[in-house]
């Protein structure tokens, strides 16, 4: 059975709930910084709550989890292209 | 001789839109390595303050409520989009002006945000820091500005009835450009607001 190329889009409800979960972590966000007992967790907390943030406006409001494998590729080439692109700027300042 | 007249399919008309959303995709992507160089070139000059002032002069809880605003618009987008393609031109203007509003609060409060800055000390020239900070949160604000402009076209197409006049932009693409500015921001408000607290 030939695999189906992409899968129906979201119900407006659903994307009221996306913004909900994003406006609640955005809140979490938020408040870490003044929270000193998460002082060691910080940065990887920060960063995870930022994923989460993008991931889900990426998959769900930008549709990409329901449409063809190949604008995944396209888009996610990119993203994580950024990496060593990181390095390459980093180096190229000599900051290592 | 018999002659059968036999009708002739004239394909002249090429489905282009796959070719026009994946061109989008790559440009989103091409767009994540832009940014990203500019935020490795903050993150690289974060204490490059000089006689300047640095991460102190920034106000959270304001850059935060315009976050939240830039958020929301990403919603506003997506219900746009839906009511396009569910064929309500009425309720996709709606949504598409309460976008275009959205951005341009949140455009209105950076504005806001670095004539406060600047009247703090912090110019582009003041220091590596400020050059840095503002390169890559200017840069951001003219993408917003770019999809803006973007959105109120689509408004103003929604009146003359051309909104689903598929040659050229149309919802879909608009709204993929404008949730990229959002998950971009996302990343900026963490890594040059959030993490410098």
């Amino acid at each position: 059975m030939a695999e189906v190329a992409h899968r129906a889009h979201p119900t407006p409800r659903t994307y009221w709930i996306i913004a909900a979960i994003l406006a609640g972590v955005t809140a979490i966000e938020i408040a870490v910084p003044y929270i000193s007992a998460l002082d060691p967790i910080k940065v990887p907390l920060l960063w995870a709550l930022a994923a989460i943030k993008f991931f889900a406006v990426v998959g769900f409001f930008m549709h990409l989890r329901y449409e063809k494998p190949l604008y995944r590729t396209l888009f996610f080439f990119g993203v994580f292209g950024v990496f060593p692109l990181f390095i390459v700027v980093l180096l190229s300042m000599h900051a290592f | 001789m018999t002659s059968h007249s036999v009708p002739v399919e004239v394909h002249d008309h090429h489905d282009v839109r796959p070719i026009r959303k994946a061109a989008m995709w790559v440009f989103l992507g091409s767009e994540c390595m832009f940014f990203g160089s500019m935020i490795a070139t903050f993150l690289l000059y974060r204490n490059e303050t000089g006689d300047g002032p640095g991460a102190e002069i920034f106000d959270i809880p304001f850059t935060s409520a315009s976050s939240f605003i830039l958020l929301m618009s990403s919603l506003t987008m997506v219900l746009a989009h839906n009511a396009f393609e569910n064929r309500d031109p009425r309720a996709t203007r709606i949504w598409l002006g309460a976008t275009a509003l959205l951005g341009t609060i949140f455009l209105a409060g950076q504005i806001f945000e670095f004539t406060e800055f600047v009247h703090k000390g912090l110019t582009l020239s003041t220091s590596s820091f400020g050059s840095a900070f503002y390169m890559l949160t200017g840069f951001h604000g003219a993408h917003v500005a770019i999809g803006v402009l973007m959105l109120m076209a689509m408004f103003y197409l929604s009146f003359s009835g051309r909104l689903y006049d598929d040659r050229g932009l149309n919802v879909e693409l608009v709204g993929l450009y404008w949730h990229f500015v959002d998950i971009v921001w996302i990343v900026i408000f963490t890594v040059v607001y959030l993490l410098q607290v």
